[in-house]
């Protein structure tokens, strides 16, 4: 039985709040079915192998010692569990500021929560994997934050799977930040166990007026785990947007990172980094959208693959007609470190304004012989000297992390990596 | 200490290097003075162990080792050093990290003790005064955004810093102002000892009037075509090469 259709059938909906948009969304799964690789979006990610994989619904098993121990050392967070998609109340801490809300969704609904704050920017019918996550969701954070207040903590979300058994969770997320508050969330993704994983999660944000929101995505799954992420951003006037997307393990990955550049005077960065081994796949696809005029968007992707990994690498800029005086900047950088590993890289700028400035760059190589013989003529190995090369070249993305623990967790992951 | 016996190098299936001799003693400079394209940066690329040099015969040896047979980074812990003539900008590695680890490898080899950190610090501030090193060049990048002139003083800097047996200064000093030059022979002269050896390859005598050489060789065609006292050098400033080539090809006709 198809991917969809197990799902559907297994499927327990238990949340009366959001039915009048989940039975559309599964209308609309009706006539959707799992993109294959003749859609140009999907051309070189395939997810055929999803079909048969034989995830299923399952409730997780893990003690809280093994949820626990995914944990980013030293990093002074509130903290929310979501494992095998839904919530762990014991385990999470949540904020008891005033004017901020951060709680499973679920229970933000239940609790007489507007459920318009789904699919307020993310469209079922985009695909089956966001008709697949409204129609089929568990559960997944919310995060609000009022107008003026600045969520004192960042927040961090532990999505984890009990893979010791195939396993399929779905998430749907929410960050609303109003008008000139603050906020920053990171997404952590684990998988525990050696059995096939996959997480579906649709994250929606909503960046205010001149609000200021930090988000990041942090993969080190095992090598069996797939996961199929879209996140939504609507940035308002005057905001700062700031994204950051680390992928080092997982089976197929795929990111969908889409940017609505909202309003006047905004800047918006997506910063990603991915260091890939084994066979491990994965898909950064990005949309930064200009639609009026005077913003600025910084993008740079570096990665690194060994090994028979591959990547993909599709970054999406479009300058609107109204959106003059646009400044967008590309960047994608990617080290194959063997004949096997392989990079499909898209850059596509799409302008319709005159009067900008975009440019963007994208480079696939090897590393500098110049720089290791250097290296070596100084006495260092061969070894050291890529390993030292590599870091330099993905330390810069992390350079640009403004949380120190995360900075320390992200070099410690690399430095095991290389 | 560096022993050159009938080298023979090619490049890309070019003949470069011809049947080079040179033997260098402990305690001396010896200054490798030629036309552009005679092969001098490929004596400097061969003995260092650069890829892309294929050696077709003769040897090389240092203090008895075979420096052939080792790869690039075992010559250098040997104690070979190589002042590059166009050092390479590596972004995100800062240069203080990197000496550390390459002094260590070193010290390692040497079966000695690790420099802790303090240790490491006191010995770059000593090396650092010597060739007059700005300590915000170490803080940054290695060579990234420097100057011609630092990048220059920056491998005498590291040269002083990793205290080889054997240093070979590849036309460090093209592209020189007068300051830097002089800064640059101070390394130099500061460092030289009984024990170890220097061989300076130049397009130009005047680097000499700093470094003052024991003997000065004319490469051209891939050999040593003659080898003087330094007063060879000012001979080929006034003269030019011209009337040596001349001399040899006459001699070899």
């Amino acid at each position: 039985m198809a991917l969809k259709d197990t799902l559907l059938a297994g499927y327990k909906d238990e949340q009366a709040s959001v039915s009048a948009i989940r039975s559309s969304a599964k209308q609309k799964l009706e006539s959707l079915e799992l993109p294959t690789i003749k859609n140009e979006e999907w051309k070189y990610t395939s997810v055929k192998s999803f079909d048969s994989k034989k995830y299923t619904w399952s409730d997780s098993k893990l003690s809280s010692d093994q949820l626990n121990s995914v944990e980013i050392p030293n990093l002074d967070a509130y903290k929310i569990f979501l494992v095998n998609g839904q919530f762990n109340a014991e385990l999470s801490e949540l904020p008891t500021q005033n004017k901020v809300t951060v709680s499973s969704i679920a229970d933000y609904l239940a609790n007489g929560g507007d459920a318009s704050v789904l699919n307020a920017q993310l469209k079922d019918d985009a695909d089956a994997f966001s008709a697949l996550s409204t129609a089929l969701f568990k559960d997944g954070y919310y995060v609000q934050v009022e107008k003026s207040a600045v969520l004192d903590k960042p927040v961090v979300v532990y999505h984890i799977n009990d893979a010791s058994q195939p396993v399929v969770s779905i998430a749907r997320n929410v960050i609303s930040v109003a008008e000139n508050a603050q906020a920053t969330v990171i997404e952590s993704y684990h998988a525990i166990g050696g059995e096939a994983s996959l997480s579906n999660v649709a994250t929606e944000i909503l960046v205010g007026e001149s609000a200021n929101v930090s988000y990041y995505k942090l993969q080190n799954e095992v090598a069996t785990a797939s996961h199929v992420g879209t996140t939504e951003v609507n940035i308002k006037d005057k905001a700062v947007f700031t994204a950051y997307t680390f992928s080092f393990d997982g089976e197929i990955v795929r990111n969908n990172l889409n940017m609505a550049l909202d309003g006047e005077h905004i800047e918006a960065n997506m910063y990603g980094a991915y260091l890939l081994g084994g066979k491990t796949h994965v898909d950064n696809h990005t949309v930064a959208d200009h639609l009026k005029p005077n913003c600025v968007s910084n993008e740079l992707y570096k990665g690194v693959l060994d090994h028979n990994s591959r990547g993909v690498f599709n970054g999406k800029v479009f300058v609107r007609p109204d959106a003059q005086k646009t400044n967008a900047f590309q960047s994608n950088k990617n080290v194959l470190l063997t004949d096997t590993a392989k990079i499909n890289a898209k850059p596509q700028l799409e302008i319709w304004a005159d009067d900008v400035s975009c440019s963007h760059g994208c480079t696939v190589g090897q590393l500098d012989q110049n720089a290791i013989f250097f290296f070596r003529q100084r006495g260092i190995s061969k070894e050291n000297a890529q390993k030292l090369l590599l870091q330099a070249f993905v330390l810069e993305v992390v350079e640009l992390v403004k949380i120190d623990a995360i900075k320390k967790y992200l070099t410690k992951i690399i430095d095991a990596k290389l | 200490m560096l022993s050159i016996k009938n080298l023979e190098a090619s490049v890309e299936d070019k003949q470069i290097l011809k049947g080079l001799n040179l033997e260098v003693n402990a305690g001396e400079i010896h200054a490798i003075m030629g036309p552009n394209g005679a092969g001098k940066s490929t004596l400097a690329s061969v003995l260092a162990g650069k890829d892309g040099y294929e050696v077709e015969g003769g040897a090389a040896e240092m203090d008895g080792v075979d420096l052939l047979d080792m790869a690039p980074e075992e010559r250098a812990r040997e104690g070979l050093f190589l002042a590059f003539q166009y050092p390479v900008e590596i972004p995100g590695v800062n240069t203080t990290s990197f000496l550390k680890l390459a002094v260590n490898e070193m010290r390692e080899h040497r079966g000695l003790e690790p420099l802790d950190a303090s240790g490491f610090l006191k010995l770059m501030k000593e090396r650092m005064a010597t060739v007059e090193m700005k300590k915000d060049l170490l803080n940054r990048n290695l060579n990234e955004g420097f100057s011609g002139g630092e990048k220059k003083r920056n491998e005498i800097f590291q040269m002083s810093m990793l205290e080889p047996k054997l240093a070979i200064l590849d036309e460090t000093d093209s592209g020189l102002d007068i300051d830097a030059l002089r800064i640059v022979a101070n390394g130099v002269n500061s460092q030289k000892s009984a024990d170890n050896a220097f061989v300076v390859i130049t397009h130009y005598q005047r680097l000499l009037d700093y470094i003052i050489p024991d003997f000065v060789h004319v490469l051209y065609d891939g050999k040593i075509i003659k080898s003087g006292p330094k007063e060879l050098a000012l001979e080929l400033e006034e003269h030019g090469y011209d009337a040596i080539i001349k001399e040899y090809e006459e001699q070899t006709a």
